[in-house]
């Protein structure tokens, strides 16, 4: 156990630590290959244009997508608060409603709201216990005057899969549009947007081991696509987001999508393992503990667990050689309960007595051996979890 | 003979080899800046070290530096989110102002500039009365274009007069001017990494104390709910290391000035039908906007090329599109001259030789255009 490096990092819903591979594909664009790839006048442009076009492909590639329907951006939160708006902006007074869910991430309920102010219709679905939405409910909802349904494709605090291919279905048949944040699940779970039916899809570069501040929009063409853009300028990116793009952190996205699609299968067998065995060995010891979200459809690389009777940031706190969360990173500041926990209908201590493990292509079976051991002296310690 | 000399720093400059340095240590380190633990803490004691470092280029407070994806999103979240009741802008503003402009539901009004590009201070007055108060003049501290420098104060003073408030685009200007934004007394400058050797993807927007700012992305509520979105960790680092080493090129004087005086003199000593468009003295000490008449920028661009030295034919962001220089245009150039010119800018590693050879094959492309005429 000594040989172990601690802190060890458990939470890869946060952030996740960049690949050697994506940083080796990233350098040259960062010292020799230093190019505007908007230059249209000499080699170092061309260079960097070309390097904007490859990894189009290989983030078109892990979604089914064409090249010219994947834009780059600078993340998730871009591309959230660009397709939500922007599709809103362009239906105005013709489909004025959305739909989301009340777990969606921060940016989908702040882009919501934003709406909501400027006049839409905004129906945020309840969740199930387990977290998913009711589909049922969720048919009833939609209208003809429903423009955009924005479900996430994998929770990012309790790792729950949403029924996509339902959703999309349901979208089809009613005329609506479907937006997908796909933050915490490109790369990480098959997602195919011809067959999901899916209009629009958010990706974010630094979940799957490639650069901060670098994202992804999927745009179909063939539908009534159009948004309103937030960035104007020089027309980049076919005149959807202005703004000279960073072909080192492009390339590092489209290396990052590249190794995520070409190992998903392995890794998620591996990733399924450790978080069985991880899992196991907690509700073995502390048998009170409450696991949150849907037990199977789930990303593998996700827990989210609470421990009735103890304070989450206590916890955390006594845990000085792990590095995990109670919930999503920005909200972290904030000492109030998680809204996705109270949405499952976890009570006010539930949802402040949990912790979000989130383990990725790093994490050895060793650390989480470790981080068990550590969870339950302290649970123990802290006089938690009756059973 | 390919010899690659880059003379396009206007468009985007080599990256400092300190800030690689930077870049990809802090790459090499795990952590999202909001999470409470020491990964997150350091991640967020990285971005707040470059805050201090970018802050210091402008003389602003730190807390007053909004970091985002580049000089575009500054430019449109100060246009679209300063919440005034018109916007005057000058006609010779980037792209990314032009167009801003569209999409904000208040009247918007445009400059005119002289000869040299400087604003028509008489029409900023009388556009001021008419404008519904409180208006938001946006006007560049350099164009990218000319080089044309300016005064920024002189606007500020006439602004505040009618209770207007002052953006300034300083993205062409960091670096290569001394930049004091308390008492240039605008309420928001722009900036951009890659124009000062820092990477691509990051810019800031520096507000003063009082400055209003609605979000244009809304989320986490990082960047004091000024701009949701996890930070480009890696990125905003490197900002600040090449925020840092240009303020201190600064404070050793500009070695670029004398450079590229020497290539201008050069040209005009080959021919005095050149026209060097921008103000003859405040002008970026690095930026020449090249008249060559009867030869079209492109072909021009395509002999430079050839001979290993990359220049461009106006901004790069508008030299993929075959169009007239709309900077050029307001500084009513006809579109003879405009077709005809070329923008070389010099940097940080520009030198003497550099300079030289592209004098030579100018002059080159120069006597075989006139054995043809």
């Amino acid at each position: 156990m000594n040989s172990l490096k601690t802190p060890i990092y458990l939470d890869y819903q946060a952030t996740t630590p960049l690949d050697e591979r994506v940083l080796a594909v990233m350098m040259p664009f960062l010292t020799t290959k230093f190019g505007n790839p908007h230059s249209s006048t000499h080699s170092f442009g061309w260079e960097a244009e070309a390097a904007l076009d490859i990894a189009r492909e290989k983030v078109a590639n892990v979604i089914g997508a064409n090249d010219h329907e994947v834009s780059f951006l600078s993340g998730a939160t871009e591309a959230n608060n660009l397709v939500i708006k922007g599709v809103m902006n362009v239906w105005g007074k013709k489909k004025p409603h959305l739909v989301t869910a009340l777990t969606e991430h921060k940016c989908v309920l702040e882009a919501a709201y934003h709406c909501k102010r400027a006049g839409y219709d905004v129906t945020l679905l309840p969740v199930g216990p387990d977290g998913l939405i009711d589909l049922n409910l969720l048919e009833e909802t939609v209208s003809e005057e429903t423009a955009l349904i924005s479900v996430m494709a994998v929770n990012n605090e309790i790792g729950v899969i949403q029924p996509l291919q339902e959703i999309g279905a349901i979208a089809r048949k009613k005329g609506a549009l479907f937006h997908t944040d796909a933050a915490q699940a490109f790369g990480k779970i098959p997602l195919d947007v011809q067959s999901l039916n899916i209009d629009f899809m958010s990706i974010s570069g630094h979940k799957i081991y490639g650069p901060k501040g670098v994202g992804a929009v999927y745009k179909r063409t063939g539908r009534q696509t159009a948004l309103s853009e937030q960035m104007s300028g020089g027309g980049q990116e076919n005149g959807m987001r202005s703004g000279t793009q960073a072909p080192a952190l492009v390339a590092g996205l489209g290396a990052a999508a590249d190794i995520a699609l070409n190992e998903m299968t392995q890794e998620n067998d591996r990733l399924t393992a450790l978080m069985g065995c991880f899992k196991a060995s907690l509700c073995k010891s502390l048998p009170g503990v409450l696991i949150n979200g849907h037990e199977e459809k789930r990303l593998a690389g996700n827990l989210n667990i609470s421990f009735p009777g103890l304070d989450g940031d206590m916890l955390i706190s006594s845990l000085r050689t792990l590095a995990l969360s109670s919930g999503a990173a920005c909200a972290s500041a904030v000492s109030g309960p998680s809204y996705v926990l109270e949405a499952i209908g976890r009570s006010k201590q539930e949802a402040k007595s949990s912790l979000r493990i989130g383990i990725g292509r790093f994490t050895t079976e060793a650390e989480l051996e470790f981080a068990a051991e550590k969870i339950i002296e302290a649970v123990q310690t802290l006089g938690g979890v009756k059973s | 003979m390919k010899t690659n000399i880059y003379l396009d720093y206007n468009a985007t400059a080599p990256i400092r080899p300190a800030v690689i340095d930077m870049v990809s240590a802090t790459m090499s380190q795990v952590g999202n800046p909001s999470s409470v633990h020491h990964a997150g803490r350091k991640a967020k004691a990285v971005t707040e070290e470059a805050r201090t470092k970018v802050a210091a280029l402008v003389g602003s407070r730190v807390r007053d530096v909004m970091f985002c994806s580049g000089g575009t999103e500054a430019n449109n979240a100060v246009i679209r989110g300063s919440g005034a009741q018109s916007v005057i802008i000058s006609a010779t503003e980037h792209d990314s102002i032009l167009a801003a402009v569209k999409h904000v539901a208040v009247p918007v009004y445009k400059l005119a500039v002289d000869a040299s590009g400087l604003v028509d201070i008489d029409q900023l007055k009388s556009l001021l009365k008419e404008a519904p108060a409180p208006a938001l003049v946006s006007v560049m501290m350099a164009n990218n274009e000319t080089g044309t420098i300016q005064d920024i104060k002189q606007v500020v003073e006439i602004a505040k007069e009618y209770g207007a408030v002052v953006h300034t685009d300083a993205i062409q200007a960091a670096g290569k001017l001394t930049i004091d934004m308390p008492s240039l007394g605008v309420q928001y400058l722009t900036l951009s990494s890659h124009k000062i050797g820092g990477p691509q993807g990051v810019g800031a927007v520096i507000l003063s104390p009082t400055a209003p700012l609605k979000a244009l992305i809304v989320g986490g509520g990082q960047e004091l709910g000024r701009r949701s979105g996890t930070e480009n960790v890696a990125g905003i680092a490197g900002f600040g290391v090449a925020a840092f080493e240009a303020l201190v090129g600064l404070s050793r004087g500009n070695a670029v000035t004398e450079i590229r005086n020497s290539l201008e003199k050069t040209l005009r000593s080959f021919s005095n039908e050149i026209i060097i468009a921008g103000h003859p003295d405040h002008r970026l000490p690095n930026t020449s906007c090249i008249a060559m008449p009867g030869v079209k920028g492109e072909t021009q661009v395509m002999h430079f090329d050839l001979n290993g030295i990359c220049i461009s034919s106006g901004s790069a962001c508008s030299s993929g599109k075959v169009k007239t220089s709309h900077v050029l245009s307001a500084m009513g150039y006809s579109d003879d001259v405009s077709e005809c010119s070329i923008r070389v800018s010099l940097g940080y590693k520009s030198t003497l030789a550099d300079v030289e050879a592209f004098t030579a094959a100018w002059k080159t492309l120069y006597d075989r255009a006139g054995k043809r005429a």
